[in-house]
């Protein structure tokens, strides 16, 4: 009987020849990641009164989710994070000018195919684009696994999830997978390792990779995996790692599935998230002419520089509406610097964009709060009740292509009325 | 210790019940605006605020907490489970749970069970009691059972979560192989 990628990898990971879905197993995760949260980790190292780590090299830090720091609380816990780093030797060490932990890593080349990735973050599942198995733990976990180097893990049964293209006019990973999670609910696949398949994925650019793989967590997946391919290959080459420094995990052929689900690209239509649920889908006509106060491209689901330039094509030539503002949170420094360089960061700020440091920003409620009663669109991941200021403010989920249209009119825009 | 982490596996627990319903959120359950703490009783404070300070006050005078389908989704926030236990809840009962959520249960040391039939059939209000080592759920005399965890599961709930689980197993272990 053939296995899933998550069975392989897991098994790997923990020394075994098998793993079958249900058992629990010790996991050596290749790499442990922390954001802002890693004070809370420090200071539970230090309850638990040890100094020794298990491989310093498999820590990674990056000071998102506040950046830069707003309190003398925060100050104090970055303070913290950073002097760590210094006495452990730990060289994945990144402050805050950085960007989303999630992105920054995968630039920087320490996501590689076959590995298994932890974070102190749910959308850890991200890491799939680039064909590892990446989950979201508590702090807790991840300070055991600084001391001990492993974590107890149930694997997990799959989900096949076949994405065919090309996609619609109009449309993106963000729609695809929003139309996803509206269909198969916001518990759909929890617990299941989400594998996409089919034919819009083939030879699909890694930004694209990471929206898919980032937002399965929003359909409560354990992880999300686009397996490596040659787009794989040549992202990691370009980031100074050759082929050879990892070891690629494919499901068999004839690996078996308790769920799947289809997406027919080709006939997508633009989709919104609306509040309070992320599985809360319509079609954007059905909420086109929602008046908004705010806009919001920013997160690691949609801020990345193919997203950015996304939003740009359409700005270009065109002004925020009055009364409206349109907030613009790169993912990462090297993307700011990428988009300073084709002229892209100067298009948005012509349009009248408040472009700001690269990070989590609005989408971890930093920055960019919301009034009582207010509407802001945002091409982040989840639109709960409170997680962007006021508890009496609401939030809609769309494409990058979706925010830039309605930051031009103020109200909720099909995209494709500005492409020619 | 983590507060109520202890107890909350040792003997028969449960009592005041609140019951909420399907896809309860980390935000919801704590809002990211407090996350600058991790002390259990100061997070407390600010549980299921969103939700507005009738509930709260439930809340604080329940003992279980109850819910519907995909319970705890959302952040990765430990929180969301340490600040129930801050709240003085010994357990918490449902149809189903996010993954995450559920991992930071047992590793906060909060008893929690997956039990669609009990969730269902206790009232918001009424009282639930857990027999942890039996695997059932007792709704007013009524009797549920749940499966119970594997050993090595249970051994970090007993302990009163992943880190007295280590300080207390693990990390001696490996000084004394050390020697
Ligand atoms: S951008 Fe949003 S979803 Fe992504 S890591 Fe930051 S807070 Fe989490």
């Amino acid at each position: 009987m053939g296995r899933a990628f998550a069975e392989k990898v897991l098994a790997r990971a923990a020394g075994l020849s098998e793993a079958r879905p249900g058992e629990i197993v010790d996991v050596y995760p290749d790499l442990y990641m922390s954001h802002m949260a890693s004070w809370r980790c420090i200071r539970t190292l230090e309850k638990l009164g040890t100094d020794k780590l298990y491989d310093p090299d498999r820590i990674a830090m990056v000071m998102d989710h506040i950046s830069p720091a707003r309190i003398p609380k925060t100050a104090d816990d970055q303070r913290m994070c950073r002097e760590f780093a210094v006495r452990k030797g730990i060289k994945k060490f990144y402050d805050v000018e950085a960007g989303i932990a999630h992105v920054v890593l995968m630039e920087e080349g320490y996501i590689r195919p076959g590995m298994v990735v932890i974070g102190t973050d749910s959308h850890s599942t991200i890491y799939g684009a680039l064909g590892a198995f990446g989950t979201g733990v508590g702090f807790s976990e991840i300070t055991a696994a600084w001391v001990t180097g492993k974590l107890w893990m149930k694997v997990p049964d799959s989900i096949k999830v076949t994405i065919e293209g090309p996609l619609a006019r109009g449309t993106s990973s963000k729609d695809v997978m929003l139309k996803l999670i509206g269909t198969l609910t916001a518990d759909g696949a929890t617990y299941l390792s989400v594998e996409f398949h089919g034919s819009y994925t083939q030879g699909l650019s890694i930004s694209d990779r990471m929206t898919l793989c980032n937002l399965a967590m929003e359909v409560g997946a354990k992880n999300a995996v686009v397996c490596a391919d040659e787009t794989t290959r040549s992202y990691l080459a370009e980031r100074g790692v050759p082929s050879g420094h990892y070891a690629e995990v494919h499901p068999d052929a004839d690996a078996v599935y308790v769920k799947s689900a289809t997406v027919d690209g080709r006939s997508l239509a633009p989709q919104i998230a609306c509040p309070h649920a992320v599985d809360n889908v319509k079609p954007i006509d059905q909420v086109a002419g929602t008046k908004v106060d705010q806009v919001f491209i920013g997160s690691c689901a949609n801020a990345k520089y193919e997203d950015l330039v996304e939003a740009a094509r359409i700005l270009k030539g065109h002004k925020v509406a009055p009364g409206v503002r349109l907030l613009v949170s790169p993912a990462s420094k090297e993307i700011v610097a990428r988009t300073v360089k084709d002229g892209t960061y100067s298009i948005l700020l012509e349009a009248g964009a408040l472009i700001t440091n690269p990070g989590c920003s609005a989408c971890a409620g930093d920055g960019g709060v919301m009034a009582d009663g207010e509407v802001t669109l945002s091409t982040a991941n989840r639109n709960f009740q409170g997680r962007m200021g006021s508890y009496n403010a609401e939030i809609y989920l769309g494409s990058p292509a979706v925010a830039a249209a309605t930051a031009i009119r103020g109200a909720i825009t099909d995209p494709r009325e500005f492409l020619s | 210790m983590v507060p109520g982490g202890y107890d909350a596996v040792m003997e028969k627990v449960g009592g005041k019940v609140i019951k909420f319903g399907d896809n309860v959120n980390t935000d919801v359950i704590i809002p990211g605006r407090y996350l600058v703490s991790i002390d259990p009783q100061e997070l407390a404070k600010h549980a299921f605020e969103p939700l507005g300070p009738e509930v709260q006050k439930r809340l604080w005078s329940s003992q279980v907490v109850v819910g519907g389908r995909n319970f705890g989704c959302g952040s990765a926030r430990e929180q969301a489970a340490s600040c129930l236990i801050g709240a003085g809840i010994k357990a918490v009962v449902a149809k189903s749970f996010a993954r995450v959520f559920f991992r930071n249960c047992i590793n906060t040391g909060l008893l929690v069970v997956e039990c669609p039939e009990a969730a269902e059939a206790v009232a918001d209000d009424g009282e639930l009691w857990i027999d942890y080592a039996s695997g059932i759920a007792v709704v007013h005399g009524k009797e549920f059972g749940f499966a119970s965890y594997p050993e090595s599961l249970r051994q970090i709930l007993e302990a009163g979560g992943l880190i007295p689980y280590l300080a207390k197993y693990v990390l001696p272990q490996e000084k004394a192989l050390k020697g």
